[in-house]
């Protein structure tokens, strides 16, 4: 007992120091920064010794989302979405065929391993420069099309002003709900199926309320601006995601590989007995026994997407609105600007947006070590 | 036991939260009460004894410019020969990442002895609104240039408490490059007017040639200045940003509405290019116009070994002729630095008739000096020099002069949204909200 006693002094001893650290430059900062987003900070005499910053409670936010200047700021955070749901899709599934193509064990496979995964050890800064020559209007892939006679591609891959899936801000609410709505259903059909009553409960009663508000709800109250703005999915993105993705599919590509490397041969074995083939063992056995590689891999990739910013800085440039990033946004609005408070609302934007990938997890590993 | 921890945790990472959010308060309640009894501007003292020790110059210029700065710093050890310059160069066009490095540099407490600074209301409201500079009204007296500078450029790099930095070169803002030979083979003329350049535009187009060439967001916005000074004239370009031209007038929406048209003639690849390679499209006879500031000269001249009037030849932008639209990179005085001996010495360096023909031929720009010795200059500059001295004087938004830098950086924002749905009366509303959020139009 008094070992053990002993044992927690010293343990507390060791912890605090990295403890009082965290404290003050995490989560005093983020605290910081949330006050800050709270404040007028930077009309006028931002700079000063000693700024002037008066309480303003939450219009910095209410301005990004409905203030007539701000609609870069809305138009980045789809962009964020969008670069979050291609990196993580684009990633996995080539990460996964690679990995599937080197499990098989081919010839040279130590040398491909390293090739695939170089990619990763260079800077966003050193892969965007060199996206950017492949990217240019009238060099890099512009120009495969001359080599079978024909005439050099016209797509402008970093600055193209087109979106489609064009949707107007003012529904936004509505088609949000509408996604709840089939993510809730979605969780009721599993709780239907598996006969747990507190999920069909639950499920029951969110996605009733999601169908409500977007059928009913949302035509009655006043939209959230007061004419039609179209926000869409910009082609000039497309250029970014390849890029990242070149330079993360390695990465996915070790950890699955780990993972088919972790699962027993006897599986293997066995589903071989029985009859299936490379295709069916894959997808029918060794995806489905790597869930917890592929949720670990979602986390990690969605967060890289948060930090584009050096990628996008310097592939496309900090202006370019159709490849903009909320990232980006920030830097020019605090740092060109010098609007801090305005900055610090989207980094807090920013920060719950990595906090929503998180905290699932966190929650679950949480339960599972229960 | 496992939950009073979880507690004390949790009430641990709050305590910072709470203790910073006070301290903010109370920051604010003190900045308050310091306004009201700070009226008086500090100015800048004459004597602060013999130049020594170290003095610690901020820019941004290296690569092309370095070689000009570097001849200002030899002229200056020549002069103080006691004083070891140290030469703090961040990297990046426009200053973009330099600008970013001082905010922290000086907000941290650590101001450099001199830094440059785009002359006009990016100095101005930002470094000036935050009183972190000194007036230096005595010195331009001591000096004399209240007289070799010419009163319209004092007029626009001060404010009416004081004059804020010492200006080391102008380039113009209004110019517009052609090839001379090009323009006799494809047979048309330089327009002297937007109305004149659309004619033109058409007969070009027909040959195959792109009339305007143009390159990434900010030479739009630069080719924007050009195109409001030439629909809107001197006078209501300058009401515009004093305030007594509405950004929603006719005239205003009619400035974008030219751009709109004007934007037709340009090539499509235009955010991708830098503005070397758009003026590349002029000298390589793909293009027939560019408008840019002069440093274009310097390019032309120096990288591409041009020769001015017979390889490249230059015009003012279509309907500014008599014009001179400028920008200036200063030098100022931070309060609170730490050899100010030095620094003062500094800035008579860059203001003295020798430093500024020291710098300016080697840096492409003219002397900010009405008296200054142009056998020292190449034929371009000698013309933009004559211009300078005989011409109105108007403020570069895209480089500072006329606006501070919340403006320039919410402007960009609404040109991105122009090139998206080229709207006139929208850009026009956004730009007048936007002069209205930065302190240019009262509400």
């Amino acid at each position: 007992m008094v070992e053990s006693k002993k044992n927690a002094v010293y343990s507390i001893l060791v912890l605090l120091p990295s403890v009082i650290l965290l404290l003050i430059f995490v989560y005093g900062f983020i605290g910081n920064s949330f006050y800050v987003s709270l404040t007028d900070w930077g009309t006028g005499a931002a700079l000063r010794e000693n700024p002037v910053k008066n309480f303003v409670g939450l219009k910095n936010y209410r301005e990004l989302f409905t203030g007539a200047i701000n609609a870069r700021f809305r138009q980045d955070l789809i962009n964020a979405v969008f670069y979050s749901l291609f990196l993580v899709v684009g990633t996995l599934t080539v990460g996964l065929f690679l990995a599937i193509l080197l499990d098989k064990g081919p010839k040279g496979e130590h040398v491909l391993r390293t090739i695939f995964l170089f990619p990763m050890a260079l800077s966003f800064i050193v892969t965007g420069t060199i996206w950017r020559w492949v990217f240019s209007p009238k060099g890099g892939v512009n120009l495969i099309p001359t080599w079978f006679g024909m005439e050099r591609g016209k797509f402008l891959w970093l600055s193209s002003r087109e979106q489609v899936l064009l949707f107007n801000w003012q529904n936004i609410l509505q088609i949000i709900a509408l996604i709840l709505f089939v993510i809730f259903a979605l969780v009721l059909y599993s709780g239907w199926k598996n006969k747990k009553r507190t999920q069909i409960t639950w499920g029951a009663v969110l996605s009733g309320v999601m169908l409500f508000y977007a059928l009913v709800l949302h035509n009655i109250l006043p939209p959230i601006l007061p004419y039609e703005e179209s926000h869409g999915f910009s082609l000039a993105t497309i250029g970014i995601i390849i890029a990242a993705v070149w330079q993360y599919s390695g990465y996915t590509m070790a950890l699955y590989l780990a993972g088919l490397r972790g699962l027993p041969v006897a599986m293997y074995e066995s589903a071989k007995m029985d009859g299936a083939g490379d295709l069916t063992y894959y997808f029918k056995i060794a995806i489905p026994n790597m869930w917890p590689i592929t949720l670990s891999a979602i986390i990690i990739i969605s967060h890289i997407s948060l930090k584009l910013f050096a990628l996008i800085f310097s592939m496309a440039g900090a202006d370019n609105a159709s490849t903009g990033h909320p990232s980006v946004l920030m830097y020019l609005v605090t740092f060109r600007a010098n609007n801090f408070a305005i900055g610090a609302a989207i980094s807090v934007i920013l920060f719950l947006m990595a906090a929503l990938f998180i905290i699932p997890y966190l929650i679950q590993s949480y339960r599972a070590r229960r | 036991m496992k939950k009073g921890l979880t507690l004390m945790l949790t009430l641990l990472l709050l305590l910072p939260m709470v203790t910073v959010w006070a301290g903010g308060q109370q920051e604010g309640g003190e900045a308050a009460t310091e306004e009201s009894a700070s009226a008086d501007v500090p100015q800048v003292k004459l004597d602060y004894g013999n130049a020594s020790g170290e003095l610690e110059i901020f820019s941004w210029w290296a690569g092309d410019e370095a070689p000009a700065l570097n001849a200002l710093i030899d002229l200056y050890n020549d002069k103080n020969p006691q004083v070891e310059v140290i030469n703090a160069t961040v990297t990046g066009g426009s200053g973009v990442n330099a600008k970013a490095v001082l905010k922290t540099r000086m907000l941290g407490g650590d101001p450099p002895d001199s830094f440059q600074v785009h002359a006009g209301q990016e100095l101005i409201g930002t470094w000036v609104a935050a009183e972190r500079m000194l007036d230096l009204t005595p010195l331009f007296e001591s000096e004399g240039w209240m007289d070799v500078f010419p009163q319209d450029l004092i007029n626009l790099i001060g404010t009416e408490n004081g004059i804020w930095s010492v200006p080391v070169n102008v380039h113009r803002s209004n110019v517009m490059w052609y090839v001379p030979d090009n323009l006799d083979k494809w047979g048309v003329d330089v327009p002297e007017s937007w109305d004149e350049f659309f004619e033109v535009a058409e007969e070009l187009e027909s040959q195959g040639v792109t009339p305007l060439s143009l390159a990434t967001n900010w030479t739009v916005n630069h080719l924007w200045e050009s195109v409001a000074l030439g629909v809107l004239g001197a006078d209501k370009y300058d009401a515009l940003w004093n305030g007594e031209l509405s950004w929603t007038s006719a005239e205003a929406v009619e400035v974008w509405a030219t751009l709109d048209k004007i934007l037709d003639y340009t090539n499509d690849d235009f955010s991708s290019l830098s503005w070397q390679q758009a003026t590349d499209l002029v000298v390589g006879g793909d293009a027939a116009f560019n408008i840019m500031g002069d440093w274009a000269a310097g390019y032309m001249s120096t990288t591409l070994n041009l020769e001015p009037g017979s390889g490249y030849g230059w015009a003012a932008s279509p309907g500014t002729e008599g014009s001179f639209m400028f920008l200036a990179d200063s030098f100022g005085f931070p309060k609170g630095v730490k050899n100010p001996a030095a620094t003062l010495a500094w800035l008579k360096n860059c203001g003295s008739k020798e430093g500024q023909d020291t710098f300016n031929p080697l840096k492409g720009s003219i002397s900010s000096r009405t008296d200054s010795d142009l056998s020292k200059y190449n034929d371009y500059s000698k013309s933009a020099a004559k211009d300078f001295a005989d011409n109105r004087i108007v403020g570069s938004l895209a480089h500072g002069v006329t606006a501070n830098e919340g403006f320039m950086n919410d402007f960009a924002t609404v040109m991105e949204m122009f090139l998206k749905n080229r709207n006139p009366e929208q850009a026009a509303n956004a730009a007048q909200a936007i002069a209205i959020q930065n302190g240019i139009v009262s509400k």
